[in-house]
Protein backbone atom coordinates (compact mmCIF):
# COMPACT_ATOMS: atom_id res chain seq x y z
CA UNK A 1 0.00 0.00 0.00
CA UNK A 2 1.04 3.50 -0.78
CA UNK A 3 2.16 6.29 1.69
CA UNK A 4 -0.49 8.79 1.48
CA UNK A 5 0.69 11.98 2.35
CA UNK A 6 -1.51 15.65 3.29
CA UNK A 7 -0.14 18.84 1.87
CA UNK A 8 -1.21 22.14 3.86
CA UNK A 9 -2.30 24.68 1.75
CA UNK A 10 -2.64 28.16 3.39
CA UNK A 11 -3.71 31.14 1.40
CA UNK A 12 -0.28 32.18 -0.54
CA UNK A 13 1.06 28.48 -0.38
CA UNK A 14 3.13 28.15 -3.59
CA UNK A 15 4.62 25.13 -3.87
CA UNK A 16 1.89 22.36 -3.22
CA UNK A 17 1.46 21.09 -6.28
CA UNK A 18 5.54 20.60 -6.95
CA UNK A 19 5.27 18.81 -3.31
CA UNK A 20 2.52 16.40 -4.66
CA UNK A 21 4.23 16.07 -7.99
CA UNK A 22 7.18 15.10 -6.46
CA UNK A 23 6.09 12.53 -3.69
CA UNK A 24 3.82 11.34 -6.61
CA UNK A 25 6.67 9.94 -8.83
CA UNK A 26 8.36 8.11 -6.09
CA UNK A 27 4.90 6.20 -5.30
CA UNK A 28 2.85 8.21 -2.65
CA UNK A 29 -0.78 9.35 -3.39
CA UNK A 30 -1.60 12.70 -2.11
CA UNK A 31 -4.09 15.17 -0.67
CA UNK A 32 -4.57 19.16 0.25
CA UNK A 33 -5.37 19.63 3.46
CA UNK A 34 -6.57 23.04 3.67
CA UNK A 35 -5.47 25.11 6.08
CA UNK A 36 -9.13 26.28 7.63
CA UNK A 37 -10.06 22.60 8.25
CA UNK A 38 -9.16 21.14 11.77
CA UNK A 39 -8.29 17.91 10.52
CA UNK A 40 -5.22 15.94 9.14
CA UNK A 41 -7.76 13.15 8.17
CA UNK A 42 -6.08 10.16 7.33
CA UNK A 43 -2.64 10.82 5.87
CA UNK A 44 0.60 8.85 6.89
CA UNK A 45 2.54 11.86 6.81
CA UNK A 46 2.12 15.39 6.31
CA UNK A 47 4.22 18.08 4.66
CA UNK A 48 3.95 22.02 4.65
CA UNK A 49 5.30 23.39 1.73
CA UNK A 50 7.18 26.17 0.84
CA UNK A 51 5.45 29.59 -0.10
CA UNK A 52 3.99 32.63 1.29
CA UNK A 53 1.39 31.36 4.31
CA UNK A 54 -1.01 34.89 4.93
CA UNK A 55 1.17 36.62 3.06
CA UNK A 56 3.93 36.40 5.78
CA UNK A 57 2.74 39.79 7.13
CA UNK A 58 4.47 40.49 10.92
CA UNK A 59 6.83 37.37 10.64
CA UNK A 60 6.49 34.38 8.54
CA UNK A 61 4.55 31.87 9.17
CA UNK A 62 2.80 34.00 12.30
CA UNK A 63 -0.27 34.07 11.12
CA UNK A 64 -0.11 30.53 9.65
CA UNK A 65 0.76 28.92 13.23
CA UNK A 66 -2.80 30.27 14.33
CA UNK A 67 -4.54 28.28 10.97
CA UNK A 68 -7.24 25.64 12.36
CA UNK A 69 -5.47 22.58 10.64
CA UNK A 70 -1.91 23.68 12.72
CA UNK A 71 -3.79 22.07 16.03
CA UNK A 72 -4.33 18.83 13.97
CA UNK A 73 -0.70 19.18 12.63
CA UNK A 74 0.21 19.60 15.72
CA UNK A 75 -1.31 16.46 17.38
CA UNK A 76 -0.37 14.04 14.45
CA UNK A 77 3.17 15.43 15.63
CA UNK A 78 2.40 14.91 19.15
CA UNK A 79 1.87 11.37 17.93
CA UNK A 80 5.20 10.90 16.08
CA UNK A 81 3.71 10.76 12.56
CA UNK A 82 6.09 12.58 9.84
CA UNK A 83 5.68 16.20 9.40
CA UNK A 84 8.13 17.91 6.75
CA UNK A 85 8.60 21.83 6.61
CA UNK A 86 9.91 23.13 3.34
CA UNK A 87 11.64 26.23 3.30
CA UNK A 88 8.17 28.52 4.27
CA UNK A 89 6.80 25.30 5.84
CA UNK A 90 10.02 25.82 8.38
CA UNK A 91 9.33 29.11 8.82
CA UNK A 92 5.39 27.94 10.42
CA UNK A 93 6.78 25.19 11.91
CA UNK A 94 9.12 27.18 13.72
CA UNK A 95 6.31 29.64 14.40
CA UNK A 96 4.34 26.84 16.19
CA UNK A 97 6.75 25.53 18.28
CA UNK A 98 7.08 22.20 16.70
CA UNK A 99 10.60 23.03 16.20
CA UNK A 100 13.52 25.27 17.81
CA UNK A 101 14.38 28.76 16.59
CA UNK A 102 13.56 31.05 14.12
CA UNK A 103 14.44 31.93 10.63
CA UNK A 104 14.92 35.70 9.95
CA UNK A 105 16.31 38.26 6.98
CA UNK A 106 19.21 36.60 5.20
CA UNK A 107 22.15 38.34 6.09
CA UNK A 108 23.49 40.99 3.70
CA UNK A 109 19.60 41.10 3.22
CA UNK A 110 19.84 39.10 -0.58
CA UNK A 111 17.00 37.30 -1.94
CA UNK A 112 18.47 34.55 -2.96
CA UNK A 113 17.67 31.80 -5.66
CA UNK A 114 20.46 29.41 -6.41
CA UNK A 115 21.69 25.77 -6.25
CA UNK A 116 23.12 25.25 -2.82
CA UNK A 117 25.23 21.98 -2.04
CA UNK A 118 24.08 20.76 1.67
CA UNK A 119 25.94 17.92 3.56
CA UNK A 120 23.71 15.38 5.62
CA UNK A 121 24.47 16.07 9.23
CA UNK A 122 22.49 12.84 10.57
CA UNK A 123 20.95 9.91 9.56
CA UNK A 124 18.51 9.94 12.46
CA UNK A 125 15.67 11.73 10.95
CA UNK A 126 12.41 11.46 8.98
CA UNK A 127 13.96 13.40 6.25
CA UNK A 128 17.71 11.46 6.24
CA UNK A 129 17.08 7.79 7.01
CA UNK A 130 17.53 6.37 3.68
CA UNK A 131 20.87 8.86 3.57
CA UNK A 132 24.43 8.49 4.94
CA UNK A 133 26.48 10.80 6.92
CA UNK A 134 28.63 13.37 5.14
CA UNK A 135 26.27 12.92 1.44
CA UNK A 136 26.45 16.11 -0.97
CA UNK A 137 23.24 17.00 -2.00
CA UNK A 138 22.46 19.25 -4.62
CA UNK A 139 19.38 21.21 -3.74
CA UNK A 140 18.14 24.63 -4.55
CA UNK A 141 17.44 27.33 -2.02
CA UNK A 142 14.46 30.13 -3.06
CA UNK A 143 14.21 32.51 0.16
CA UNK A 144 14.85 35.78 1.68
CA UNK A 145 14.02 34.80 5.21
CA UNK A 146 16.42 31.71 5.49
CA UNK A 147 18.72 32.92 8.42
CA UNK A 148 18.46 30.43 11.03
CA UNK A 149 19.14 31.58 14.54
CA UNK A 150 18.80 30.19 17.91
CA UNK A 151 19.89 31.06 21.79
CA UNK A 152 23.60 29.40 22.68
CA UNK A 153 21.43 26.72 24.97
CA UNK A 154 19.27 25.30 22.05
CA UNK A 155 22.30 25.05 19.56
CA UNK A 156 23.95 23.08 22.48
CA UNK A 157 20.73 20.97 22.64
CA UNK A 158 20.62 20.22 19.10
CA UNK A 159 24.39 19.35 18.96
CA UNK A 160 24.04 17.00 22.46
CA UNK A 161 20.64 15.22 20.56
CA UNK A 162 22.08 15.52 16.97
CA UNK A 163 19.47 17.24 15.79
CA UNK A 164 21.16 19.06 13.20
CA UNK A 165 19.69 17.19 9.93
CA UNK A 166 21.64 19.21 7.18
CA UNK A 167 24.04 21.95 6.67
CA UNK A 168 25.10 24.17 3.56
CA UNK A 169 28.16 23.66 2.37
CA UNK A 170 28.68 27.36 1.83
CA UNK A 171 27.13 29.45 4.02
CA UNK A 172 24.45 31.62 1.73
CA UNK A 173 22.39 33.16 4.05
CA UNK A 174 24.16 33.74 7.44
CA UNK A 175 22.42 30.36 9.13
CA UNK A 176 23.76 30.07 12.77
CA UNK A 177 26.26 26.90 12.20
CA UNK A 178 25.37 26.40 8.59
CA UNK A 179 22.17 24.85 10.16
CA UNK A 180 20.20 23.95 6.24
CA UNK A 181 17.26 22.21 8.43
CA UNK A 182 16.89 20.77 12.16
CA UNK A 183 14.45 17.97 13.78
CA UNK A 184 12.28 17.27 16.88
CA UNK A 185 13.41 15.67 20.05
CA UNK A 186 11.10 12.91 18.82
CA UNK A 187 13.16 13.50 15.24
CA UNK A 188 10.01 13.02 12.97
CA UNK A 189 9.05 16.35 12.34
CA UNK A 190 12.11 17.74 9.97
CA UNK A 191 12.03 21.39 8.56
CA UNK A 192 14.62 22.68 5.67
CA UNK A 193 14.91 25.93 3.72
CA UNK A 194 16.23 24.23 0.74
CA UNK A 195 13.77 22.27 -1.92
CA UNK A 196 13.98 19.00 -2.13
CA UNK A 197 11.17 18.99 -3.96
CA UNK A 198 12.55 20.70 -6.86
CA UNK A 199 15.61 18.78 -7.26
CA UNK A 200 13.80 15.04 -7.97
CA UNK A 201 14.28 15.13 -12.06
CA UNK A 202 17.21 15.63 -14.33
CA UNK A 203 15.77 18.19 -16.45
CA UNK A 204 15.72 20.20 -12.98
CA UNK A 205 18.88 19.70 -12.89
CA UNK A 206 19.27 17.76 -9.55
CA UNK A 207 17.67 14.14 -8.80
CA UNK A 208 19.52 15.00 -5.09
CA UNK A 209 16.47 15.62 -3.35
CA UNK A 210 14.85 12.15 -4.26
CA UNK A 211 16.77 10.61 -0.99
CA UNK A 212 15.84 12.94 1.37
CA UNK A 213 11.65 12.16 0.13
CA UNK A 214 12.48 8.65 0.00
CA UNK A 215 13.52 8.65 3.77
CA UNK A 216 10.22 10.72 4.53
CA UNK A 217 8.36 7.98 2.61
CA UNK A 218 10.28 5.53 4.66
CA UNK A 219 9.48 7.32 8.20
CA UNK A 220 5.82 7.31 7.18
CA UNK A 221 5.86 3.55 5.76
CA UNK A 222 6.68 2.94 9.26
CA UNK A 223 4.23 4.55 11.36
CA UNK A 224 1.91 3.51 8.93
CA UNK A 225 2.21 0.05 9.28
CA UNK A 226 1.84 0.45 13.29
CA UNK B 1 -16.85 51.06 32.60
CA UNK B 2 -14.48 49.69 29.78
CA UNK B 3 -12.21 52.92 28.74
CA UNK B 4 -10.21 53.28 25.80
CA UNK B 5 -6.34 53.11 25.92
CA UNK B 6 -4.05 53.55 23.11
CA UNK B 7 -1.15 51.37 22.90
CA UNK B 8 2.02 51.48 21.23
CA UNK B 9 4.26 47.95 21.16
CA UNK B 10 7.87 48.26 19.68
CA UNK B 11 9.26 44.86 18.68
CA UNK B 12 13.23 45.24 18.70
CA UNK B 13 15.84 42.08 18.53
CA UNK B 14 16.80 40.73 21.22
CA UNK B 15 20.59 41.12 22.50
CA UNK B 16 23.30 39.13 20.64
CA UNK B 17 20.85 38.36 17.90
CA UNK B 18 22.11 39.45 14.63
CA UNK B 19 19.86 41.78 12.71
CA UNK B 20 20.57 41.97 9.04
CA UNK B 21 18.82 45.16 8.35
CA UNK B 22 20.55 47.12 11.67
CA UNK B 23 24.22 45.86 10.28
CA UNK B 24 22.98 46.77 6.71
CA UNK B 25 22.01 50.39 7.51
CA UNK B 26 24.96 50.74 9.81
CA UNK B 27 27.28 49.57 6.82
CA UNK B 28 25.47 52.56 4.68
CA UNK B 29 25.34 55.38 6.63
CA UNK B 30 29.41 56.13 6.59
CA UNK B 31 28.95 56.08 3.00
CA UNK B 32 26.92 59.27 3.18
CA UNK B 33 29.88 60.83 5.46
CA UNK B 34 28.47 59.44 8.92
CA UNK B 35 31.31 58.08 10.20
CA UNK B 36 30.38 58.78 13.70
CA UNK B 37 27.39 55.96 14.47
CA UNK B 38 27.07 52.57 15.74
CA UNK B 39 24.34 50.29 17.54
CA UNK B 40 22.21 50.52 14.65
CA UNK B 41 18.96 48.26 14.95
CA UNK B 42 15.99 48.24 13.15
CA UNK B 43 12.24 46.75 14.65
CA UNK B 44 8.76 47.65 14.11
CA UNK B 45 6.21 49.65 15.65
CA UNK B 46 2.51 48.40 16.43
CA UNK B 47 0.10 50.58 17.38
CA UNK B 48 -3.42 49.48 18.56
CA UNK B 49 -6.32 51.05 20.84
CA UNK B 50 -8.23 48.50 23.38
CA UNK B 51 -11.10 48.61 24.96
CA UNK B 52 -10.45 47.26 29.21
CA UNK B 53 -11.61 48.10 32.67
CA UNK B 54 -8.40 49.76 33.33
CA UNK B 55 -4.70 50.27 32.44
CA UNK B 56 -3.48 46.95 34.32
CA UNK B 57 -6.27 45.05 32.60
CA UNK B 58 -5.48 46.42 29.26
CA UNK B 59 -1.45 45.40 29.81
CA UNK B 60 -2.53 41.92 30.87
CA UNK B 61 -3.70 41.96 27.34
CA UNK B 62 -1.05 43.55 24.85
CA UNK B 63 1.42 41.60 27.11
CA UNK B 64 -0.28 38.30 26.62
CA UNK B 65 -0.81 39.44 22.10
CA UNK B 66 2.78 40.09 22.19
CA UNK B 67 3.94 36.56 23.66
CA UNK B 68 1.36 34.64 21.33
CA UNK B 69 1.58 36.73 17.97
CA UNK B 70 3.42 40.37 17.47
CA UNK B 71 6.44 39.38 18.93
CA UNK B 72 8.76 35.73 18.31
CA UNK B 73 10.20 36.01 22.01
CA UNK B 74 12.66 33.65 20.51
CA UNK B 75 14.33 36.92 18.47
CA UNK B 76 12.48 39.70 19.42
CA UNK B 77 12.15 41.83 22.81
CA UNK B 78 8.77 43.84 23.54
CA UNK B 79 7.79 47.26 25.55
CA UNK B 80 4.44 48.65 26.08
CA UNK B 81 3.49 51.59 25.94
CA UNK B 82 -0.26 52.94 27.25
CA UNK B 83 -2.03 56.04 27.26
CA UNK B 84 -5.37 56.29 28.27
CA UNK B 85 -7.74 58.00 25.44
CA UNK B 86 -10.55 58.38 28.03
CA UNK B 87 -10.60 59.61 31.22
CA UNK B 88 -10.76 56.42 33.54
Amino acid sequence: MSVHVGIVQFPGTNCELDSAWALEQLGATTEILWHGDKTVKNVDAVVVPGGFAHGDYLRTGAIARFSPVMDAVSAFAAEGGPVLGICNGFQVLTEAGLLPGALQKNAGLKFKCEMSTLVVATTNSALTNQATVGQELRIPINHFEGNYTCDAETLAELHAEDRIVVRYQQNPNGSLDDIAGVCSAGRNVVGLMPHPERACESILGSTDGVVLLESFLAAAGVTARA
Amino acid sequence: MAHQFAVRVDVSHLPGILDPQGVTVERALPALGYHNVSGVSIGKTVDLTIEADDEAAARTQVDEMCRKLLANPVIEAYTITICALTSA
